[in-house]
């Protein structure tokens, strides 16, 4: 396909939508091809890419399910394409069996994520109950990289950066979003991927190859079910070696003010903006708080966590989320052995403010 | 010693095939071998196959192949196909995968007129997992789930998917049934199917009445007296939807 790589041209400040922020994104990383379904918080993914995607010579297909949205996304990027998706909820379940189809043939899918409340169709606002579905939602034990985004540059950042981590390591990746920062409006500066130095990593087909198949090349059989047990076993500790060393280059978080915390607050995503405003309440009062920030929900800054709770001395551990304990759990199993004590803020599909989080600290230090 | 001829799109590798003797799966994939080579399209082709027993086929042909899951097949050759165009894309399901699991795909993509070419084989159960009742079974038949005889009563008629597809696509669809009793015509219905993607015209659709003789547990005789005297009369052979006009290129 042919597409029209300078969608930005001079960086540009603007005020718009985080779903508006996946589109632009999505167009300047070059991606030529998106398949989608309604889904509310995430609708407004495509209605931007319908708008402006025929202007920069880029496809979309509405499909009949999600289903079919993350199946057709599978046989696009195997033809070579950069395609994507984005859904939310409900749409996030039925996704799970084309994620983890892309987890088994290590296909460089891309989705979006915007997280809004459940169980089932809950709410369409909001929520950070998608985590646990997100970051380990397939069958098996199969591989992906999820980031969390916190504001609109963010979005726009990490997708470039999803679509070429997607395609170097090929491993599926997601962004996380959620309802707030799908429909929110802030500002945000637009640019050019290869005016910042950023390299758009090439896509390339794994079937549909050029040539001539018995002269000049071998036919492709991509599979992704196993005879033996042997096999499979291969396969899966093959994929999981490999995570595990580029995970260093993966792994991305924040931290702040954690050097003398007596607490940590930590927390995700939009949460995490409520927790630095939170450190800066407490310090002003005396209190010495920190925060701690994994942007790669997976792989886990496990390390970086730990070497944090170290250096600090903390004594408590603050897990502020908008879910019922879905971050605590990913925590608790990535930072086992720890005996710092943990205590927990769950607002499950609801936001978090400050407030709430300078008077939970408050009431337990 | 007469060595069979063998197409050249085979991939003679994964020889001889993984079919149970007697299965009809090997018959339509001899006849879409052969149809591939006449059109001349092993280089661009792209076989999908669905998680079923056509699975057995992932690696059958020197073709780019990929392999799906159950039900799945039809999404990921219309991504492949949206992606790009020029390549030539053939899914390949079982009845179950086409006709339950996969059927919001299957109707969909007919509705769309994706120009994809979609080949299902229809042997009245569910073959890889032991012989379950399928959208096919015929009334009375007994499966592992229908062990006293499908009930209509209680689980409706069989599909006849031909007869739906042609319903939802326009004129320039292509839609038939074949049967593996029928050798040439199954050939001219692949190559019509085929021959209506190169050309872009639209969706193209080839169901083929196959045999299973391991979960109908009968003999060479008995199997193909169900395929002629049970299954043709309830699923008619022919062209339901040609744009090559009746009888198509001969
Ligand atoms: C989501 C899902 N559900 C169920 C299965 C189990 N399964 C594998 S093959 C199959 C039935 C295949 O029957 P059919 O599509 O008719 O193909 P056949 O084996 O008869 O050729 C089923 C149910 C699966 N692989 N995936
Ligand atoms: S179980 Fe039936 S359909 Fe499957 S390979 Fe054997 S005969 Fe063929
Ligand atoms: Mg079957």
């Amino acid at each position: 396909m042919q597409t029209n790589l300078k969608v930005i041209g001079d960086t540009k400040k603007s005020f718009v939508t985080g779903n508006e922020a996946v589109t632009w994104a999505a167009l300047a990383a070059g991606a030529e091809m998106m398949f989608g379904y309604p889904i509310t918080p995430q609708n407004e993914v495509m209605h931007y890419w319908t708008r402006l995607a025929p202007k920069y010579g880029r496809g979309f297909l509405q499909t009949e399910d999600e289903i079919s949205a993350g199946f057709t996304v599978c046989g696009a990027v195997q033809a070579g394409t950069k395609a994507f998706t984005a859904t939310a909820g409900p749409g996030n379940v039925l996704m799970q069996e084309p994620f983890g189809m892309a987890e088994a043939m290590r296909l460089p899918l891309f989705a979006v994520i915007q997280q809004r409340g459940g169980p089932s169709s809950g709410t369409v606002i909001y929520s950070q109950q998608e985590v646990t579905l997100t970051t380990y939602g397939g069958n098996g034990e199969g591989h992906r990289i999820v980031y969390s985004t916190a504001t609109h540059q963010e979005i726009y950042d990490y997708t470039i950066k999803g679509f070429n981590v997607a395609w170097k390591y090929r491993f599926p990746t997601f962004l996380l979003g959620d309802g707030y920062q799908a429909k929110m409006r802030e500002p945000l500066e637009m640019y050019d991927p290869q005016e910042r130095g950023i390299e758009i990593v090439p896509t390339y087909p794994l079937i549909g190859l050029d040539g001539h198949i018995g002269e000049n090349r071998e036919p492709q059989h991509l599979c992704n079910i196993y005879s033996l047990e042997e096999e499979l076993y291969e396969v899966v500790m093959r994929f999981a070696e490999e995570y595990e060393s580029i995970s260093p280059e993966l792994v991305e978080y924040r931290e702040e003010q954690c050097d003398d915390a007596d607490i940590i607050i930590l927390s995700h995503g939009v949460v995490s903006r409520a927790a630095d405003d939170a450190v800066k309440a407490l310090r002003a009062q005396g209190i010495k708080a920190g925060s701690f920030r994994p942007i790669t929900l997976r792989p886990f800054p496990q390390a970086q966590l730990r070497e944090a709770i170290a250096k600090s001395g903390a004594k408590k551990i603050l897990i502020a989320e908008s879910a019922y304990g879905q971050l605590d759990r990913l925590t608790k199993q990535e930072i086992y052995g720890e005996t710092i004590k943990i205590e927990n803020l769950f607002k499950p599909g609801v936001g978090i403010i400050d407030y709430d989080i300078v008077s939970k600290v408050k009431s337990i230090l | 010693m007469i060595t069979p001829a063998v197409p050249k799109s085979w991939y003679l590798p994964s020889k001889p095939h993984k079919f149970c003797p007697g299965c009809g799966h090997g018959i339509v994939l001899k006849a879409l071998g052969e149809t591939i080579d006449e059109l001349e399209i092993q280089d661009n082709t792209i076989f999908g196959c669905d998680i079923g027993c056509s699975l057995l086929s992932w690696d059958f042909f020197a073709c780019d192949s990929t392999q799906t899951h159950h039900g799945r097949t039809t999404p990921v050759m219309v991504g492949i196909k949206r992606a790009r165009p020029e390549l030539i894309t053939i899914g390949y399901m079982g009845d179950g995968g086409g006709y339950s699991i996969g059927s919001q795909h299957l109707l969909n993509a007919a509705v769309r007129n994706e120009k994809v070419t979609l080949i299902l084989v229809n042997n009245t159960n569910y073959g890889m997992t032991g012989g379950q009742m399928a959208p096919t079974t015929l009334p009375g038949q007994k499966t592992e789930t229908t062990p006293y005889g499908r009930d209509p009563e209680l689980t409706g008629y069989p599909t006849r998917g031909p007869e739906f597809l042609a319903e939802l696509t326009p004129d320039s669809a292509y839609i038939a049934r074949a049967t593996v009793s029928k050798y040439k015509q199954l050939k001219r219905f692949l190559r019509n199917a085929l021959r209506n993607q190169i050309e872009g015209n639209g969706f193209s659709f080839v169901e083929v009445l196959s045999t299973c003789p391991t979960n109908w547990r009968t003999n060479a005789q008995q199997t193909w007296r169900f395929l002629e005297d049970e299954m043709e009369p309830y699923f008619p052979v022919g062209e339901l939807k040609s744009p090559f006009g009746k009888g198509g290129d001969k």
